[in-house]
């Protein structure tokens, strides 16, 4: 611990990965970007999935609200980025605040088939509400929010426009990733996971478990919303494949493969699926086999994920130095 | 509306109903017992379906032939339920939900590239045994044998069901299991043969409707994400791990899909994922369960 807080470990992956424009080629950038999006999808299922205690199989619905708001403001009423990223943050915190009012006073297997039927709610939505979300088709070409003022930034003068969005988003990443891990480290995370561990206790010591539950719902919604925003940009457009449940499996696996139990797990999974999906997907088509196959991995050999298994080892091999 | 119309319509959901309910019961069966909640059971279906067609490819196009070829499907899929109980999911017992739901998504991922790879991505298609190829009159509409012939299967199966689970040994046994695993295996029953014949069963139904299906709709991949969350609707109206509440289930939600095409064409699929979570939200257990 003493070791991560001399060297500032995030600073310096952030900075890294900011200079993948220059260093590294168009394809290097188009992956770092998705990787960056997924990590913050990633991390806020992971306040509940994690932190909470609750297991959602409907989260990719808030990704997808966030996504086709931002998209149909952009696209259909030219509203200018600023204001359409918030507000859709906001229309799946929203969204989550209402669907979440009769999630959390389910439990387990209730909860997570609550959550699945709102996620294929949003979904049917996308799916047959032609004249919003243009059905079957999606939304193609949603436009680049102005980014010309990048140009004013030294050594941004002639990157490319998918470059500055690569750049915007790691920066809205990078503040709303500061924001979750200051939530979770917060009175109010610990006691999220206080209720994870033990609802009842937390209950009988007057805590509205429900309301916690709640609250970690809306925040994991909102920046679900955030990262669809994003990813509706980046991948030039909002469809309604983006939101079927299987998408919200994915995200869970992202989770548990870099490993629940520490914050940076879930980016850590993110970048391992999305970069291991790229290399797979380029030599065979059996990439859903792929996966489940380091699903079956994962579940009997690693349950703590990357991070964890990572941990466990670096914890041993301290105690046995000491030794 | 034409009298002979509604009555279309309300055939079509009755067959739309029973083939859900003949899939849906194998998974309210294993969520009763086991309390998982398995994705895979949509895999085993489709694995049904790709197992008859290879099996009809062999036999000679004959009626015994297609009684055959399901036959065989279900068996071969209740076998690889088998396998998988005892290889994987056994160990998964003590764990949390989490894991348990993801195991069985890991399977759906794995099974679903198995059958790409083994049968392609092109849609296949089995006729209907010549038995049962033509159609009769009633009410001025001509109805499919093959339709009939599911309508009255799905009955029959609930009624041998709710024999097989209450007026039997084995049946007594799991009922217990449903209720306390603890006390039952305390008591020195063999816990673990139940949950895994339970498991054997219910992928055996699952083959078994994904066989008998081939003859309507066309086998594409695909088909077993496609179906799993249907028989989750039906599961959770009816009420999760109860028997005739599957049963009720399916035919509310075949009627609802019919008829609601009618009403707000283009909502249907909406209306179905409102009716489950509205169930969830009011009567978790379900219109016909009874509350944990």
């Amino acid at each position: 611990m003493t070791a991560s807080r001399r060297v500032p470990w995030t600073l310096i992956v952030f900075v890294v990965l900011a200079t993948v424009p220059w260093v590294g080629s168009r394809y290097d950038t188009f992956l770092a970007a998705q990787i960056v999006i997924d990590a913050l999808f990633a991390v806020s299922l992971n306040l509940l999935l994690g932190t909470t205690g609750l297991v959602s199989f409907g989260h990719v619905a808030y990704f997808g609200v966030g996504a086709y708001v931002c998209g149909i403001l952009m696209k259909t009423y030219g509203v200018p980025f600023v204001l359409a990223f918030p507000a859709a943050g906001l229309g799946a915190a929203l969204f989550a605040l209402i669907s979440g009012y009769f999630c959390v006073r389910l439990i387990k297997l209730y909860f997570a088939m609550l959550t699945l039927a709102f996620s294929q709610i949003v979904w049917a939505i996308a799916y047959k509400w032609n004249d919003v979300t243009g059905g079957d088709q999606g939304l193609p070409e949603i436009p680049y929010p102005n980014l010309d003022w990048i140009n004013a930034l030294p050594g941004c003068g002639d990157l490319r426009i998918s470059d500055k969005f690569y750049l915007l988003t790691l920066a809205l990443v990078a503040i709303s990733l500061a924001v979750l891990h200051r939530i979770v480290r917060s009175p109010f995370g610990r006691m999220l996971t206080t209720i994870r561990d033990n609802p009842e206790r937390a209950a009988f010591i007057g805590v509205n478990v429900r309301a916690y539950q709640l609250a970690a719902f809306v925040v994991a919604g909102a920046f679900a919303g955030a990262a669809g925003a994003l990813y509706g940009i980046f991948s030039r457009g909002v469809f309604a494949d983006y939101v079927f449940w299987s998408k919200s499996a994915e995200v869970i696996i992202m989770a548990i493969l870099g490993g629940m139990d520490f914050f940076w797990g879930p980016p850590v999974g993110a970048l391992v699926i999305v970069w291991l999906n790229q290399k797979i997907t380029a030599y065979t088509e059996y990439w859903p086999f792929v996966l489940g196959a380091i699903l079956l991995v994962l579940l009997f050999a690693l349950p703590g994920g990357i991070v964890g298994g990572v941990h466990a080892l670096w914890t041993r091999l301290r105690g046995r130095g000491r030794a | 509306m034409a009298p002979s119309f509604l009555f279309s319509q309300f055939m079509g959901g009755l067959t739309t109903a029973m083939f859900l309910f003949l899939i849906a019961s194998g998974l309210s069966l294993v969520f009763g017992v086991m309390r998982v909640i398995n994705f895979a059971h949509g895999s085993f279906y489709m694995l049904g379906a790709y197992l008859a067609w290879q099996v009809m490819r062999w036999v000679h196009p004959s009626s015994g032939g297609f009684w055959l070829a399901a036959l065989t499907a279900a068996l071969g899929v209740g076998l690889l339920g088998v396998v998988i109980e005892r290889l994987f999911f056994r160990s998964l017992y003590g764990r949390e939900e989490l894991y348990q739901l993801l195991f069985t998504y890991a399977l759906v991922l794995i099974l679903g590239d198995a059958a790409k790879y083994i049968w392609g991505v092109d849609q296949l298609s089995v006729s209907a045994p010549p038995v049962l190829a033509g159609s009769v009159r009633m009410f001025g509409t001509q109805q499919p044998l093959y339709s009939l012939f599911i309508i009255v299967l799905g009955p029959l199966i609930a009624f041998f069901g709710w024999l097989g689970l209450n007026r039997t040994g084995v049946g007594r046994m799991v009922r217990a299991a449903q209720m306390d695993r603890e006390m039952l295996d305390a008591l020195g029953a063999n816990v673990r043969t139940i949950y895994t014949g339970m498991f054997a069963f219910s992928a055996f139904l699952a083959g078994l409707s994904g066989a008998l299906v081939t003859p309507i709709e066309s086998i594409v991949p695909g088909m077993d994400v496609l179906i799993i969350v249907q028989a989750f609707i039906v599961v959770v109206i009816g009420g999760m791990g109860s028997f005739w509440g599957t049963f009720w289930g399916s035919v509310i939600y075949g009627q609802v899909l019919s008829f609601g095409i009618l009403i707000l064409p283009g909502f249907s699929l909406f209306s179905v994922f409102a009716l489950m979570a509205v169930i969830l939200i009011v009567r978790p257990w379900g219109l016909f369960g009874r509350p944990l």
